[in-house]
């Protein structure tokens, strides 16, 4: 009986475990990244950068065809230097983070709409970059697998200064260079997660399974080790069940796989043990049990 | 008195002969659409393509020049049955005097083929796939031109009569074509589901992976049963369309021992480099994709 519901679909179908295997490769990279990305408050940067990538993709396409190749690579390099122009821009100005990547990628969307309407076609192109989680091809996968291995490797090399950088940047400045670069080796970081996320599943799953498992996780922990794990076991839970979800309630995929995130956010925002608002509402009695 | 009557003659007489210089300005909402009144209207006519080659009706984001080539126009031709759900806001807003020509009026509409989904319209609106409601097309285009060019009415009704001998010919052709095919083979999957006419018109029975519009995401209970069904029934050949995305289609093929055919058109033309830049064409490249993968 259980085994028919959670373990048979992955058994009889190859595009399930494809699936599975990809999802669960995003979870393990897009966990720690997220919970940086929430803690230097910039949750929304995924949606920003699911724009700005547009007219890298356009120009691929306008020279290669409809290569999935081209436009990844030419995304991935507007991608990379929208946050390298905003970053330059945060630490040589007053201006923030938000606001100056705000303003960057808005720069970056409009050159990128303007070039696919020069061609003259209404070929919807960020439809076609965009994949789909059921349709995993062999370079998707790769390129999902290689991504996670090495954003992880990245991450551990300059964990240090990142988190000093996130958490007291005046001190680490004192002590230590190594904060701007550290900063926009991290942000590179996040934007090759997100265009090969994109490439692969789409923007909802990759921006939803960046950010989603990492702003729950918040309500479970205060050390940042802790966040990240249970911000990437959250992610690897909702990819499972949001997979048998849609497997057997027709629900599309890549959305079942957030909403099971988003319930599980919600949970976490009402009853976690770290300010969830269940334990904030009704402390007296928290006590006295 | 003599004088205002010849004054009055030659100013009809100039005005008629402007008029029958000038030629008749039209919108086409879709390249197959846009190829039928080209050839009934032929060098009266003047048509504008809003969906061109390749392009995806229904998901459609109109330009402001469509807007200022939509205030010009005399007539709009459309397809109708929930295909076009942007132009009449379309229409409106570019404050355009145009009649709108529904071309689809009197084809006997089909629901739509899908299983359990709801696309906010359930009528096919891909009636052109059927030879027979492309008849019913040229003939609704040439009364539309006839009444707005009232001059050009033996003209349009001399080329939609030798256009429809071609349907004809083509109709033939496809129903002998596919009858060399062995019935048991006769079984296709396509992504998009948009040969409901043709199926039913011509026999040949077509599994979608997804449902009537390309708008909606395919889940992974209809992929899985997509994938049981090719295997239990054993369909010989899988189709990919010119708009959706290839990789759902070579995932499914595989999974399964289901060959990949050639690119099909159905809901857009290709551009006159390609397989398929007219209506004749496109449904010979289909009827020989076709019998090439089962035969």
């Amino acid at each position: 009986m259980i085994f028919d519901a959670l373990i048979a679909p992955f058994i009889e179908f190859e595009f399930m475990r494809r699936a599975l295997v990809g999802c669960l490769a995003l979870s393990l990279a897009a966990g720690p990244v997220g919970t940086f990305l929430m803690l230097r408050r910039m949750s929304l940067f995924g949606d920003a950068m699911a724009h700005a990538i547009l007219p890298g993709a356009a120009l691929g396409y306008l020279a290669f065809g409809l290569s999935l190749t081209a436009m990844t690579i030419g995304g991935l390099a507007t991608g990379l230097l929208v946050v390298l122009l905003a970053g330059l821009v945060t630490r040589a100005t007053t201006l923030r983070e938000d606001a100056s990547i705000a303003g960057f990628y808005l720069i970056s969307l409009a050159i990128g709409v303007s070039i696919v309407s020069l061609k003259g076609s209404n070929v919807d192109l960020l439809r076609v970059l965009f994949g789909s989680i059921l349709a995993l091809d062999d370079p998707a996968m790769m390129m999902l697998v290689a991504m996670s291995t090495g954003t992880l490797l990245v991450l551990a090399l300059i964990f240090r200064p990142l988190v000093l950088e996130c958490v007291d940047p005046a001190f680490l400045r004192s002590v230590s260079r190594a904060g701007g670069p550290a900063h926009l080796i991290f942000l590179a970081l996040v934007v090759t997660t997100l265009v090969s996320g994109f490439n692969a599943l789409g923007t909802l799953l990759s921006v939803g399974m960046m950010m989603l498992p990492a702003i729950a996780a918040r309500f479970w922990a205060v050390e940042l080790t802790g966040i990240i794990f249970a911000a990437t076991l959250i992610g690897l839970v909702s990819s499972l069940c949001g997979l048998i979800l849609s497997f057997h309630t027709g629900l599309p995929s890549g959305p079942a796989i957030i909403l099971v995130a988003g319930a599980l956010y919600l949970l976490s925002l009402s009853f976690g043990p770290q300010g969830g608002l269940v334990l904030k509402l009704l402390p007296q009695r928290h006590l006295e049990a | 008195m003599l004088k205002h009557l010849t004054l009055c003659f030659a100013l009809v007489v100039t005005s008629t002969m402007a008029h029958a210089q000038s030629k008749l300005e039209t919108i086409a909402s879709m390249s197959i659409i846009g190829d039928f009144v080209r050839q009934i209207g032929g060098e009266r006519v003047q048509v504008t393509t809003l969906v061109g080659a390749g392009g995806d009706t229904h998901t459609f984001q109109p330009a402001p020049q469509d807007a200022r080539r939509m205030a010009q126009a005399k007539l709009v031709f459309i397809n109708g049955l929930g295909l076009e759900g942007w132009l009449p806001r379309l229409v409106q807003s570019s404050g355009s005097k145009a009649k709108v020509v529904t071309v689809s009026t009197g084809v006997k509409a089909i629901r739509e083929a899908s299983d359990g989904h709801s696309h906010g319209h359930d009528l096919d609106p891909h009636a052109w796939q059927d030879v027979a409601n492309a008849k019913l097309y040229a003939r609704n285009i040439r009364d539309a031109l006839s009444a707005a060019d009232p001059e050009g009415a033996s003209f349009y009704a001399a080329r939609s009569e030798a256009y429809m001998a071609e349907l004809d010919q083509l109709d033939r052709e496809i129903k002998q074509g596919l009858a060399q095919i062995p019935p048991e083979r006769r079984r296709v999957i396509t992504s998009h589901d948009a040969f409901g006419y043709f199926a039913k018109a011509y026999g040949l029975r077509f599994v979608a992976p997804q449902g009537v519009s390309t708008e909606a995401e395919a889940s992974s209970r209809d992929v899985a049963r997509i994938i049981r069904q090719i295997r239990a029934e054993k369909i010989p050949a899988v189709f990919l369309e010119n708009i959706s995305d290839p990789r759902l289609m070579t995932q499914i093929a595989r999974e399964t021992d289901a060959k990949i055919g050639p690119r099909v058109y159905s809901d857009s033309l290709s551009d006159t480099s390609g397989p398929a830049p007219t209506y004749l064409d496109m449904m010979r490249h289909n009827l020989r994709a076709f019998s090439e993968a089962l035969r």
